[in-house]
């Protein structure tokens, strides 16, 4: 076991998968000497060369096509996005091309890219570096859509992403990249829990709230500070966004009977109304109370002095508790949810 | 404002090596590259662009007769496709936009695969793999880019391999295209890009896309590129084996423009009455790229009336056999929609495909 940072688990996790697969190359921008603005790719130019640690013009279409042609001749890129509100430029070539190459070609051409996002927001930056566009990803048929929260599942999800003979959009909470953690880097991939599944990160019993990539440390702060006032949650690490795994989801809601769904990116057609949607088509009936979403407000990012006021924060959390409890809330003292 | 269009000054600054009405000229940067081109093979020319014209009107009848959804005729660019197809070694790997079909002739189509994608019945005409042809490409431009990545790999492997790629006029306006040029550069990817400047990009001029000569562009990129008489089968051989040359031999990408004409609509959709004029067409029409080569040969006495008739019987015999395949093609079952999206289970389709069989099975068992 090591103590880990996120950000050095993923470092961790892309040496060993190229060590595994000298198919494994990857491509970004600022990848190579620099290792990556925030330093996942830090010492691989050194240990694998040029030709495995690609560093890109600066050109997202470019890096993901180029990709594509690479995956047709049997390779497995890893790419690096520099900064999630750079994904753009590149929507193309992943949502028509990635995305739908293996099902256009019966099976016969495989796309297995992994594509790194460093995500989300919370990190005080400049424009365009703290956008949450994992809903595009999600609703596109062909892609896998994963968001990790902790060193251990980072090194073991990046793995299995790269692993995977299908494309994954791997995305990076930023505001963890310096979140430490025990990683037991020797355990072998085989043993750890596949790819699509939640993870039940803290058992309750009073309501579950259900959070991906840094709102889970901010829904655990949450369970921790609802257990002083009596209220007992059930926190779930989605861990992954497509598929997302309603065994664990619904096994949870029947028990709770509650729900509050909780994800920095925006709110309409998003991640939770999705997951509201199947959570009640598949557990109507153990329903005590409206599932209720915690999201960033249906605004364009706003600057870093007033993000604090569209991320969802631990007060807003319990503020949605108290609702699906149908409590006065701890926060304001309005009870229940008015429209 | 209108664009620049003058399709007479474009051919005047191609390389040519056969005139219009036939005639062999010498052309000294491009003769070292044909020097085994005698008349039998002129012939499998000959026979490859008329078999290619026959496939592409069966294609538009087709589609007339409400077999295809749509088609994506290629008549006047035979030379451009045949001249620059036969130039390929087997184990190179192409990625063509919509509109290649004397490529996949050439790499030894089978009847049906001309039209799989056109009627509707797979995403891709045919098994990459099988003909190395990566599938049809619509979104305009995108396919560059994944030559040079391949590129990229060829180069890894250091393997006696080449990437090609096939886009329109229009294409060169996207982004992918330009970016596609920057990689192949900087990375000296083995990969010839190939430009069918057909003039048009359904009703845009190329003006519109570029006043000046495509080719003109590549050396901005650091590539080197040839402007080719499109038309001209002999010539566009002899370009593509000196682009194919000068990417396997490790130089770097190369770059064509053939300059030809689409003499049909853009697609099986498209009226170019709304934006061409007949004087343009005529004009084309006298630049045909078959008679140009009948021309030759039958000038030098190498055009026999059994090597036209064997032609013949051959063009009428592939076109019967993809009408057959056409008319015989069977869809797939209702559930076969959601197989291979993904290439490991996924358990949110696999459940939405469990709800489909069942709301299907109701109907079987009323
Ligand atoms: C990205 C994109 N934009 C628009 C279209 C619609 N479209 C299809 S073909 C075409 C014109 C393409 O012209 P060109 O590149 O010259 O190729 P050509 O069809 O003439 O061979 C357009 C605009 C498309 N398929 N993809």
């Amino acid at each position: 076991m090591a103590q880990l940072t996120l950000g050095k688990a993923l470092n961790a996790g892309l040496r060993q998968a190229m060590r595994d697969d000298d198919r494994v190359v990857l491509l970004g921008e600022d990848i190579g000497t620099l290792g990556g603005v925030f330093r996942i790719t830090d010492g691989l130019l050194e240990e694998f060369g040029a030709q495995r640690v690609i560093d890109t013009p600066l050109a997202e279409s470019g890096i993901i096509g180029t990709s594509v042609g690479l995956a047709f001749r049997g390779y497995r890129p890893v790419v690096e996005i520099q900064f999630d509100g750079f994904i753009y430029p590149a929507f193309d070539q992943i949502v028509s091309q990635v995305a739908k190459l293996h099902y256009r070609t019966q099976g016969s051409v495989k796309m297995p890219i992994t594509i790194r996002v460093p995500w989300a927001g919370g990190i005080g930056a400049a424009e365009h570096h703290s956008e949450s566009p994992e809903a595009y990803f999600v609703h596109t048929a062909g892609l896998r859509v994963v968001a990790v929260s902790d060193p251990q599942d980072a090194y073991r999800c990046l793995r299995q992403a790269i692993a995977s003979d299908d494309p994954v959009l791997f995305f990076e909470p930023k505001r963890l990249y310096h979140h430490k953690g025990e990683v037991d880097l020797a355990s072998p991939l085989a043993d750890a829990p596949p790819l699509g599944l939640a993870k039940v990160v803290r058992r309750g019993a009073d309501a579950t709230v259900i959070a991906y990539g840094a709102m889970v440390r901010t829904a655990l702060d949450a369970a921790e500070a609802a257990e002083d006032e009596g209220i007992s949650l059930e926190v779930i690490d989605l861990r992954s966004l497509s598929p997302v795994d309603y065994e664990t989801v619904n096994a949870s809601v029947r028990r709770t009977g509650r729900v509050v769904v909780a994800h920095e990116a925006s709110r309409e057609a998003g991640v939770g109304a999705e997951i509201i949607a199947g959570i009640t088509e598949f557990c109507f009936e153990y329903l005590e109370s409206a599932p209720l979403r915690v999201t960033g407000h249906d605004i364009p990012y706003p600057p870093a002095k007033l993000e604090k006021f569209h991320l969802p924060d631990l007060d807003r959390i319990l503020d949605a508790v108290d609702r699906v409890l149908d409590r006065p809330s701890s926060i304001s003292g309005v009870k229940g949810a008015q429209l | 404002m209108s664009p620049i269009t003058d399709a007479e000054r474009d051919l005047e600054l191609t390389e040519r090596m056969i005139a219009p009405d036939g005639v062999r000229i010498p052309n000294p940067q491009l003769d070292g590259y044909v020097r085994g081109i005698d008349f039998p093979t002129l012939r499998d020319l000959h026979r490859d662009m008329v078999v290619l014209r026959r496939i592409d009107a069966e294609g538009v009848a087709l589609q007339r007769q409400g077999q295809l959804g749509l088609w994506a005729p290629c008549n006047g660019q035979e030379a451009a496709q045949i001249g620059t197809a036969r130039a390929l070694d087997p184990q190179d790997f192409v990625f063509p936009s919509y509109r290649e079909t004397g490529l996949m002739y050439v790499r030894g189509a089978q009847p049906g695969d001309y039209v799989r994608m056109w009627r509707g019945e797979e995403g891709a005409a045919y098994d990459p793999a099988a003909l190395r042809i990566a599938p049809l490409q619509i979104i305009i431009g995108a396919q560059t880019l994944h030559a040079v990545g391949y590129a990229l790999g060829i180069r890894h492997e250091g393997a006696d391999e080449v990437a090609v790629t096939y886009f329109g006029d229009g294409a060169t306006s996207q982004g992918d295209v330009n970016e596609a040029m920057v990689f192949a550069s900087s990375f000296r990817a083995p990969v010839v890009f190939v430009c069918q400047n057909n003039h048009w990009a359904i009703s845009e001029p190329v003006g519109l896309q570029s006043p000046f000569p495509l080719a003109g562009r590549a050396p901005g990129f650091g590539i080197p590129s040839l402007r080719v008489d499109g038309n001209d089968v002999l010539a566009c051989l002899a370009a593509m084996r000196w682009a194919l040359e000068h990417a396997r031999s490790g130089k770097g990408p190369a770059y064509l423009e053939a300059v030809t004409y689409r003499m049909g609509p853009h697609t099986t959709a498209d009226d170019p009455k709304r934006y061409r004029d007949d004087a343009e067409l005529e004009k084309w029409r006298r630049l045909d790229p078959i008679a140009r080569l009948e021309a030759h040969l039958r000038a030098a006495g190498e055009l026999p009336q059994d090597h036209l008739d064997a032609v013949q019987a051959q063009a009428d015999e592939t076109a019967r056999d993809m009408r057959a395949a056409c008319l015989g093609m069977v869809t797939r079952p209702a559930l076969t929609v959601f197989d291979r999206v993904y290439a490991e289970p996924h358990s949110g389709l696999e459940r939405e495909r469990a709800e489909y069989a069942a709301y299907l099975s109701t109907f079987e068992e009323a």
